[in-house]
């Protein structure tokens, strides 16, 4: 369920590199931390180009008896600009950040599990595989990385001597086999996923592809990621005979706000669909980062999700909901 | 999401009866636990689903909608809910939104009520499922009620850990002055609360000479016992009966007497409202039909004049902001059970607040 969101001020009281680009940070909040279950996230007001913005971190673990939420933040080269702002923070600075929300429930009664998460997608993983090996719950946990050293918290989840734990370092190993992966998985068993869209999709076009049960999928995505490198991008409105740019670090839908041009959006994150315009042309390649549209519908290209998808090496012209009786 | 509960009168890390084994059918029922609107229903293989009753969408209530499949589908647009209560179909769209779900309680059925724990599902034993099994036990027969009450469940403790009220509010039925006179013993332990009372060699009441006539012809003075047992938080089950006179009841020997539980587990509904549910099971002419409708009547009866005491004491509370109550000797049973309510209370708000 969603709820009403309520901001409160919080100080940064540690932060510590838990592995490559990777910071782990531990947030005090004024009003003491709130009671959590594993999956949570907490939404952080963030500043890119001096203007406020909102990015959602995942809670890492189970929750602590130290009064405070610790979450993980990659430093992502190509990223929004949430991440650069996260990793300038030092001690003692201040931020305002919501009550803790869960989107990604664990279901506790289930006969099997399976866990994987991909690179910084171990956030809200560890917490999981943590509950489940104190219920002695039937799991196994996949982690997948480029190299173990860019993998935070395998330590954590060695700790817990899981039977099934298999940590995947693809530099090694090659691009991991997620057909033969799902290809046996059986009613019983329920997924649970995080991590970057590519390593999402294809686990869901899998997923698909074996007729596999659609409730037993679960993920969480906050968007962040997609198929290619973001780049800026022109976009034309003939509609409002308008020019505009999307900058590298910003979306297609910040930018038509930006601009005046009315939109509606709700989640921000490419699952609910409200963001979707009408594609009438493009070159390029059009990077759907979401997962409102079927994988049919994504490759026709003729809608997409203006809060997370974008184009590369192109440009893009679409129109928006207005139109004259 | 977890809520805090802090000021609430009632821990969430405790099962509460929602239902009666027979109200819940394979069909939608709701009801409000907790300050929680709920929606229950069965599956195909007569298992009890409960899911919060809003749907994730637009907030509707579930229970406005209908079952297909063992799923819930919602009234207002169709979304659907599995058992778990992930939604498994969105209207106009091919793919589902990843994170639409509404939460899924861990249900027990046992002792002819259906359980359901609101708090942390991970502490959600089934052993801890108050003691009720007289009400579905072999040698045991009887039935029972539920009713709504417009006070704390709170009063409804405190009313059954004193019985010396029987002999004002039910005088005539259960209520005599050998209640209100005969002096009891109250003891406790970390898990229990037991408030014992003898009356010895006494003429008995109304109700309890017909319950014995059911067994023998005597007629002459009994000794009389209530032995009551309160489970944190809301379940008190009250041992009675009688026994004629130095039958050797008082040293355990009861079988010349007709003993019955009186089964009260008592479901927060809101801070000033509860589900009363109750029932009277017996040890004496368990094939008799006549006398399950009979007692189920008369205790029913009898609770209708509890009812209307605290629904005027709950008033009378929210009437009187400036003022506490005053506590007897009579109040031990009470006090106690407070004391293990406000126990559990103060451990989850210690976790809560960790």
């Amino acid at each position: 369920m969603r709820f009403r969101k309520e901001w409160n001020k919080a100080t940064v009281v540690a932060i510590k590199e838990v592995a490559q680009n990777v910071l782990e940070m531990e947030l005090a909040p004024d009003n003491g931390a709130k009671p959590f279950s594993v999956g949570s996230h907490i939404d952080v007001q963030v500043y890119v180009n001096q203007k406020p913005e909102i990015r959602s971190y995942s809670l890492v673990g189970e929750q602590k008896d130290n009064n405070c939420y610790k979450i993980a933040v990659k430093k992502l080269p190509n990223s929004r600009g949430g991440s650069a702002y996260m990793w300038q923070l030092t001690p003692n600075d201040i931020l305002t950040i919501s009550q803790p929300n869960n989107h990604f429930e664990l279901n506790l009664f289930q006969k099997k599990y399976l866990l994987i998460a991909g690179g910084i997608g171990i956030t809200p993983m560890l917490g999981m595989a943590q509950v489940l090996a104190k219920r002695n719950a039937d799991f196994s946990f996949l982690y997948l990385g480029k190299d173990a050293r860019e993998m935070p918290f395998i330590e954590d989840l060695k700790l817990l001597n899981l039977k099934n734990l298999e940590v995947y370092e693809s530099t090694k190993n090659g691009p991991y086999d997620f057909e033969k992966l799902i290809v046996d998985i059986d009613i019983s068993t329920q997924v649970y996923m995080c991590g970057p869209m590519g390593m999402m999709q294809t686990i869901q076009k899998n997923w698909i592809k074996f007729e596999k049960k659609a409730s037993n999928l679960r993920f969480e995505t906050f968007g962040a990621s997609g198929n290619f490198v973001s780049q800026a991008f022109e976009v034309h409105l003939p509609q409002f005979n308008k020019r505009i740019l999307v900058a590298e670090n910003q979306t297609l839908l910040e930018a038509l706000e930006v601009n005046g041009i009315a939109t509606l959006s709700d989640c921000r994150k490419g699952e609910c669909g409200l963001c979707a315009i009408n594609v009438l042309n493009y070159t390029g390649d059009i990077d759907h980062r979401d997962f409102f549209f079927s994988e049919d519908q994504k490759k026709e290209n003729k809608k997409l999700c203006a809060c997370v998808s974008r184009v590369v090496n192109g440009s893009l012209t679409i129109e928006t909901a207005y139109k004259l009786p | 999401m977890q809520t805090a509960n802090i000021n609430a009168s009632f821990p969430l890390n405790a099962w509460y009866v929602i239902a009666w084994d027979v109200e819940v059918k394979k069909e939608l029922f709701s009801r409000k636990i907790a300050n929680k609107p709920l929606v229950a229903y069965r599956k195909t293989n007569n298992e009890v689903v409960v899911l919060d009753d809003a749907c994730w969408h637009r907030l509707v209530p579930l229970s406005k909608g209908h079952l297909k499949n063992d799923e819930v589908v919602c009234a207002y647009h169709g979304l659907v809910y599995n058992s778990d209560g992930r939604c498994t179909h969105m209207p106009s769209q091919d793919t589902i939104n990843p994170s639409a779900c509404v939460k899924s309680y861990p249900v027990v059925e046992k002792h002819r009520f259906v359980w359901v724990w609101m708090g942390e599902p991970a502490k959600a034993n089934p052993d801890l499922v108050p003691d009720m099994h007289w009400n579905k036990a072999e040698n045991w027969a009887g039935d029972g009620r539920v009713i709504h009450v417009k006070c704390n469940y709170k009063l409804v403790v405190d009313n059954l850990m004193d019985l010396t009220h029987e002999t004002f509010v039910h005088a005539g039925t259960i209520g005599d002055i050998h209640v209100a006179e005969s002096p009891f013993e109250t003891t406790y332990n970390e898990k229990t609360v037991t408030v014992t009372r003898w009356m010895l060699d006494i003429v008995p009441p109304s109700f309890w000479q017909t319950q014995l006539s059911k067994k023998t012809d005597y007629s002459g003075k009994v000794d009389r016992w209530q032995i009551i047992s309160f489970q944190p938080p809301c379940t008190v089950n009250i041992d009675v009966g009688v026994a004629p006179t130095g039958t050797g009841a008082p040293d355990g020997n009861r079988a010349e007497g007709v003993n019955g539980y009186v089964l009260n587990t008592i479901t927060p509904e809101t801070e000033d409202t509860c589900h009363y549910f109750w029932a009277f099971a017996r040890n004496y002419a368990i094939d008799d039909q006549s006398v399950t409708i009979d007692t189920r009547e008369g205790v029913a009866a009898i609770f209708r004049q509890d009812e209307d005491v605290l629904e005027a004491q709950q008033l009378a509370i929210k009437e009187n902001p400036d003022k506490v109550f005053y506590n007897l000797h009579i109040d031990s049973g009470a006090m106690w059970s407070r004391k293990l309510i406000d126990k559990m209370i103060e451990e989850e708000n210690k976790i809560a607040k960790l």
